[in-house]
């Protein structure tokens, strides 16, 4: 081989590999991609069952039912609309009625959402970044939502995270 | 006055900073010994400096000093000594310092040991290093001073966020640190052979063992981390293609890509642009990784920040350095003489092809974590990339790596035969076949891709003892014979062995953990029992605790299997009043590789406690095997020919033994 050839037989190895990785990665984008929506938007967009979608927005204070064997039914609310949604699993700790919270799942035939995984990713404001950007959009963000907690009204910014999975493989289906 | 005696600190460390800048850079001009040598001093009081400011926050921590706001916000008097002191990195500020005190650490750690490199290479290098720190210097001073004092100091503190306190702070972000800032050195030598025109084996041949520590350390911190989140966050997931993950896995895939071209440029001084290239890109992803962490853009368990004076100042460090660097690449690259030869099915091809993968699967990591991010900012939807994404995309990919591993070090440089190391992996083939039908004759359940996997796994490994038995002339020549060559070999093919096996550990348990985990998740009351996996665990009862700054709950289990009694696991739920937040501690049971996990719900009525169990076949191999990795690199690093580190070309052809 040449110079020449051995430079284009690498130069052309490349090209493929880089060109599997373009491949796979847009065959990746079409059905892996979840979108996050508050319920406004899903009563905007008229979202279909069975799509998978983040639904994020507050806890209506007063909604949270359990059930047996522990499902749990609540409605997400973000002051201009509000959906039921139906969970079976441990919520997260930082779970609570009137904070943000942001499910993952999709809607079923009665128009309830089906979470199988709910988070609670909250700053010290108990607010999720997604929810809390959503209601200033929306023109819901009222101030207080960051002063609920004296103790953490100022300065400080530490968020934590809890996670709780409906189905063990949450992360790595 | 300790807080103040810090920051003059600081200060002064950024002085010296400044004058290492410039002062060898002119001395290096001129032909100057003395100002080249300026940079040695420099960089040996910049880390006494830091050290010392470095030590004084901890001090004020020590002494819960509630005068100093980043104390007040971070600590607690009630708190464990150990997390008072974790808890100095456990927020933004401190963690920036301790940044850049690693930083100063690697830049005295070149000084000292530098001696053998030549004066000028040292001097550039260094310079490199004064430019990185003088602008992470000025980031604290400016934006991020975490000796402000408060004017009425309060009495008591904030505490640290109770998922923090925990031993995995103490050695999760340190040791990445040690790998993100440990890349800083390679780029430093790739600006300097930039600069000086002049690149050469013996400059790789430097390069490779602070690579190689940097790498290490990432290693092993990146597993650490997931191990931490795995037994922290209560549901037992080990990763999560959270952003902040993805920040310090594309480091490594980059930095583990640099390590492999290194060694072509060392042995066979090919691909110098190329390694040049990688260098400065491992250590952009780095900085990139310090953006996306520190400037709080995407919300996460580690996204301390949310003030976008700081995520600014990083973005214009992070353009200045990667837009610098890549110009002066741009610029000098194709004054770098190209050398040896090679055909493509090579040692050498097998390493381009490596890097190929590696930095191809890195790009898709990094298209995965800011797609969302532009997609917020110009289309104004959100949206997020998760684990499926990643599994269509970054999976197939490492499968085909995975696959090329066991070839790669038994081809010959220069030019490899393809068919007679096929016939020689032939063993570890018929291994990784006769795995693939056990494994599907003897489970169920599952997708039918995770018995291939396993044989994937099996394969590496396999393919890793079929080089060291090629290698020794195991099973062909007299046991002693190969006992002998054994010893022969150098540390650094011993380092292969180990860190490629370590990977094929690690798959194996990624798809177990994934594919035949079980669960149970339900109320449960006393006296109740719960089977998971052949396993029977009775809930004795509930007992409450009080911890220095915490309540706890404890659930008590009896576990047993076939009616032995095998231990009893106490996982809790403890609430920790200052912050008026609680934490789930789960209980872990090692049996082998697997791990029975329990974590606490909430109480609900009648004495009653929701539980998650969990058994993870032999989840802990996913651990195992980076340690096995970085084992493999700690070898490879003891190695004479590194350790020597001065270049003696006549030598260094001698250990070019053909695999043949």
């Amino acid at each position: 081989m040449t110079r020449k050839q051995r430079r284009m037989t690498i130069i052309g190895g490349s090209l493929a590999v880089l060109a599997l990785a373009a491949a796979l990665v847009l065959n990746a984008l079409r059905d892996s991609i979840v979108f996050f929506s508050t319920p406004t938007m899903v009563a905007e967009n008229h979202v279909q069952p069975g799509k998978r979608f983040r639904l994020g927005g507050l806890v209506q204070p007063g909604s949270l039912q359990r059930g047996d064997n522990l499902a749990v039914t609540f409605e997400v609310a973000d002051g201009g609309a509000k959906l039921p949604v139906a969970y079976k699993g441990i919520l997260p700790d930082l779970f609570r009625e009137g904070q943000g919270v942001v499910a993952e799942g999709a809607l079923d035939a009665n128009g309830v959402f089906k979470a199988d995984t709910v988070l609670a990713k909250h700053d010290e404001t108990y607010m999720p970044k997604d929810v809390a950007d959503a209601l200033k959009k929306q023109g819901h963000w009222k101030d207080d939502y960051g002063a609920k907690d004296p103790n953490m009204a100022s300065g400080g910014t530490k968020p934590a995270a809890t996670t709780a999975q409906g189905n063990s493989q949450g992360a790595v289906q | 006055m300790i807080a103040e005696a810090g920051h003059y600190a600081l200060v002064l460390a950024l002085a010296l900073a400044l004058i290492q800048s410039f002062v060898p850079m002119i001395g290096a001009r001129l032909r100057d010994p003395a100002l080249m040598n300026v940079a040695r001093s420099t960089a040996l009081a910049q880390l006494l400096f830091v050290g010392a400011s470095f030590i004084a926050l901890v001090t004020l921590h020590v002494n819960s000093d509630f005068s100093v706001a980043n104390v007040y916000e971070n600590s607690h008097s009630m708190k464990p000594l150990i997390y008072k002191i974790t808890g100095v990195w456990g927020n933004h500020e401190g963690s920036m310092l301790l940044w850049v005190s690693i930083l100063a650490l690697f830049g005295g750690l070149v000084a000292a040991f530098g001696n053998n490199l030549p004066l000028s290479l040292r001097a550039h290098v260094l310079a490199v290093q004064a430019w990185i720190a003088s602008a992470f210097y000025l980031f604290i001073l400016i934006t991020s001073n975490p000796f402000l004092r408060i004017v009425n100091p309060p009495i008591e503190g904030r505490d640290l966020n109770p998922v923090l306190q925990d031993i995995g702070l103490a050695v999760h972000p340190p040791m990445l640190y040690l790998g993100y800032v440990g890349f800083s050195i390679s780029f430093s030598f790739a600006i300097a052979a930039l600069i000086e025109g002049r690149i050469d084996a013996a400059w790789a041949r430097w390069v490779r063992p602070w690579t190689l520590v940097a790498w290490i350390f990432l290693t092993l911190g990146i597993a650490m981390g997931s191990y931490w989140a795995y037994y922290e966050l209560g549901w037992g997931g080990w990763w999560f293609w959270d952003p902040v993950e993805n920040a310090s896995l594309m480091p490594w895939l980059a930095g583990t890509a640099l390590l492999h071209s290194a060694l072509v440029m060392e042995k066979r001084n090919a691909l110098k642009v190329w390694t040049i290239l990688l260098s400065i890109l491992t250590f952009s992803l780095s900085l990139l990784g310090t953006f996306l962490v520190r400037s709080g853009v995407i919300t996460s368990v580690h996204a301390f920040a949310n003030d976008p004076t700081r995520g600014v100042f990083i973005l214009l460090i992070l353009c200045l350095f990667i837009g610098g660097s890549l110009s002066l690449f741009a610029g000098r690259a194709t004054s770098l003489k190209q050398g040896g030869l090679f055909a493509p099915i090579s040692r050498e091809g097998a390493l381009v092809l490596n890097n190929l993968l590696l930095t191809v699967a890195c790009a898709v990591v990094l298209f995965g974590t800011l797609y969302p991010l532009a997609m917020e900012v110009l289309a104004d939807f959100k949206m997020s990339v998760g684990a499926p994404f990643y599994n269509l995309s970054f999976a197939p990919l490492f499968v085909l790596l995975l696959l090329a591993v066991p070839f790669g070090p038994m081809l010959a440089w220069k030019r490899g035969d393809l068919l007679g190391v096929t016939q020689r992996l032939l063993a570890a083939g018929v291994a990784a076949l006769v795995v693939i039908a056990l494994v599907w004759a003897w489970t169920r359940g599952g997708s039918a891709l995770a018995p291939l996997a396993i044989g994937l796994g099996v394969f590496v490994i396999a393919g890793a003892a079929t080089d060291l038995a090629e290698r020794t002339g195991l099973f062909r020549l007299p046991f002693a014979t190969s006992l002998h060559r054994a010893r022969g070999l150098p540390r650094s093919a011993w380092g292969t062995v180990f860190a490629h096996a370590g990977l094929g550990v690690a798959l194996i348990g990624i798809v177990c953990e994934t594919t035949w985990n079980s669960e149970y998740i339900a109320t449960m009351k006393p006296n109740d029992v719960a089977q998971v996996a052949g396993y029977e665990l009775k809930l004795d009862g509930l007992l409450e605790r009080q911890g220095p700054n915490y309540r706890e709950m404890i659930a008590q289990f009896n576990v047993s299997r076939d009616g032995e009694a095998l231990s009893v696991m106490t996982p809790s739920k403890r609430s920790f009043t200052t912050r008026g937040s609680s934490t789930t501690e789960a209980a872990l049971l090692t049996r082998g590789a697997s791990q029975l996990y329990i974590s606490l719900g909430d109480v609900t009525g009648e004495g009653a406690i929701a539980v998650r169990i969990y058994h993870k076949p032999l989840v802990l191999l996913i651990w195992w095997g980076p340690v096995l990795m970085a084992f493999g690199g700690v070898l490879s690093l003891s190695d004479r020919r590194l350790r020597v580190g001065a270049p003696k070309p006549a030598r260094a052809k001698q250990r070019l033994q053909p695999a043949e």
